[in-house]
């Protein structure tokens, strides 16, 4: 619009606003369908394994309509039970939950400690945590499963979530701190003064003010848990103990003629994640962009 | 300033006294990075000159031989590097010069942004793994989505087993690599975009400059750092592929789509060759780092013109 304004007038201004209006009404009929084509790739897969998930495994094949003419609800029940998709629900929940709270407690503490305390050791301590976020991680995932084995945690619970506990807080750590150094000081001063010692500042100050950033921080890691494939494998063998990813892959691996049951099995573990992606999008991408334009 | 300086002074005092207290905030964070981060860094070095099943008690003292071993493995190692470079260079060329393409869009053409904005980032939150089993079936030879579509458009005779077919499971594998992964370079590069201060575009324009010569000495000079950083992340992202690979075409055929986190993985998931794993673990680790320190020392480099 403002474009529109200050671009020079001509003297055979009329013909050349015409031509003008007309282009940018083709440019930004081009744009849209670029950008509207691009779009419909992006769903498109999704809407299409919703879909196969309430097909039949006879019409999975044939049936090319996006909505089945006899939707098979039955098949997400099926994969639930017959495909112990709810087992591996419950353990993707468990993992999320778990993790997230470790990394929020855990990165919470040492953010604020980096971000209010003095010691000595405090920036050496506070760049080698950072220099995590930098280093490739390949290098010792084979060590990393040599010291699961050594600590008898392969194959427990436990031997799954700390190392993913631990790989969440170098992110917790670089956006918390930061936040935590905003806090006005006078807010710690008047927190002291009614009786609060560190902890009831961390607790009663700092925790209650960070919930944006808490929150961002739980997004990110409820992400990369939910989705985890690669340690999983690695550490867990035990049906009941796996999460959604695994679970899928499992089940691939094993009954591939069970179409509409891999696909509702998909369903389930790709429906929380969208249902939170719609409500938390925004957030989500402010997230990215600032975390990464920050780094 | 002055306050600030006043200010940080202050805040020093009043906690000195009982210091030592102040590391039992850290500590949780420190025994979990030492444990799983900082140890298991120090331990791959260790490991890699041994030879070792991972689980009997004794290790045989090899010296550099699992590295030369992996220099002199030109047939799996090799090849899965040289995959994983295809892939990079498809999505650091392919992949983000169209999110750029998108992201200059959705910046000059803002009606309906945030709707494009959400739904380009839908890809990049589902899992490898459920991504891979969409793809799969698309490009499954007989029933799959994308050769039904050849056939009802009548080109049926491009019709291919794509991930089954040596000459494009590679390319058909980075397609998906790519549609996975744009949204990221896209939701970036937008906000670089965004954060160039319109009034330089203005200033341009009545200056009578062009739309191409304003790209060209108004954009791209000032997204160099973003397009630095938005390179580095896909290098890192690219080359560590797996879960895609796992739900594709676990490496086939032959070794056409193997890579080099699959190559790692397999070699210890069976306990069998831990300290060559941890080698070929160590190596990989070093190429990464060494491919991110250029890419930041450029944007360093870059940002001091």
């Amino acid at each position: 619009m403002e474009a529109e304004i200050l671009y020079p007038v001509r003297k055979w201004f009329t013909v050349e606003r015409i031509s003008l209006r007309l282009w940018r009404v083709v440019k930004s009929t081009i744009k849209h369908t670029i950008l509207i084509s691009v779009a419909i790739s992006c769903i498109f897969p999704l809407v299409w394994m919703f879909s196969s998930a309430l097909k039949t495994n006879a019409t999975v094949f044939t049936d090319m309509s996006l909505i089945p003419s006899d939707p098979q609800f039955i098949n997400f029940a099926e994969a639930w039970t017959k495909g112990k998709f709810g087992v591996y629900f419950f353990n993707s929940v468990l993992y999320t939950l778990v993790c997230v709270f470790g990394v929020l407690f855990i990165a919470s503490l040492a953010a604020f400690a980096f971000a209010r305390f003095q010691f000595p050791g405090k920036n050496a301590l506070y760049y080698l945590f950072l220099i995590t976020l930098m280093i490739p991680v390949p290098g010792a995932i084979v060590a990393l499963y040599v010291l699961l084995i050594h600590l008898g945690l392969i194959d427990t619970r436990l031997g799954y979530m700390l190392p993913q506990i631990n790989g969440g807080l170098a992110l917790g750590l670089f956006i918390l701190r930061p936040f935590f150094e905003r806090i006005p000081k006078d807010l710690e001063d008047a927190a002291r003064i009614d009786g609060c010692g560190r902890w009831g500042i961390y607790w009663h100050v700092a925790i209650p003010l960070a919930k944006p950033a808490l929150a961002v921080v739980a997004l990110f890691t409820s992400l990369a848990v939910w989705n985890e494939f690669m340690l999983a494998q690695l550490v867990l063998q035990s049906q009941s103990l796996m999460p959604l990813q695994l679970g899928l892959v499992k089940f691939w691996g094993g009954t591939l003629t069970e179409y509409p049951l891999l696909m509702a099995g998909m369903a389930i573990s790709v429906i929380p994640i969208v249902i939170a992606y719609i409500f938390l999008q925004k957030h989500i991408i402010a997230g990215v962009t600032a975390g990464a334009l920050k780094g | 300033m002055e306050q600030r300086a006043g200010n940080t002074k202050k805040s020093d005092s009043p906690f000195t006294w009982h210091m030592a207290g102040n590391y039992f905030f850290v500590l949780p964070a420190l025994l979990m990075f030492l444990i799983f981060n900082f140890y298991p860094y120090i331990q791959v070095f260790f490991l890699s000159v041994f030879k070792w099943n991972g689980i009997s008690l004794s290790k045989t003292f090899v010296g550099l031989a699992n590295y030369k071993d992996i220099i002199s493995d030109n047939v799996s190692w090799w090849i899965s590097m040289k995959n994983a470079a295809y892939v990079t260079g498809l999505a650091l060329t392919v992949q983000n010069g169209v999110a750029l393409m998108l992201a200059w869009m959705v910046d000059r053409d803002i009606r309906g942004g945030q709707i494009y904005r959400s739904i380009f980032f839908l890809p990049p939150i589902l899992s490898g793994i459920v991504v891979g089993l969409i793809w799969n079936w698309i490009y499954q030879g007989d029933y799959g989505l994308l050769n039904g579509l050849l056939d009802k458009f009548g080109y049926g005779h491009l019709k291919e087993a794509w991930l089954a077919n040596p000459k494009t499971a590679l390319t058909a594998l980075s397609v998906v690599h790519m549609w996975k992964g744009f949204g990221w370079g896209f939701i970036i590069l937008l906000a670089g975009l965004q954060g160039i201060p319109r009034e330089l575009y203005e200033a341009a324009r009545v200056d009578g400059a062009s739309e191409v010569r304003i790209f060209w000495k108004i954009t791209v000079p000032l997204m160099i750092p973003v397009f630095i950083l938005v390179s580095v992340l896909t290098v890192l992202g690219t080359m560590q592929m797996y879960d895609l690979v796992i739900t594709t075409t676990r490496g086939g055929p032959g070794l056409h789509t193997e890579v080099p986190m699959k190559r790692i993985l397999d070699e210890i998931t069976p306990g069998s060759r831990v300290g060559y794993a941890s080698a070929m673990g160590v190596v990989f680790g070093a190429v990464l780092l060494v491919v991110s320190m250029i890419q930041i020392q450029l944007s360093k480099w870059f940002k001091a013109e």
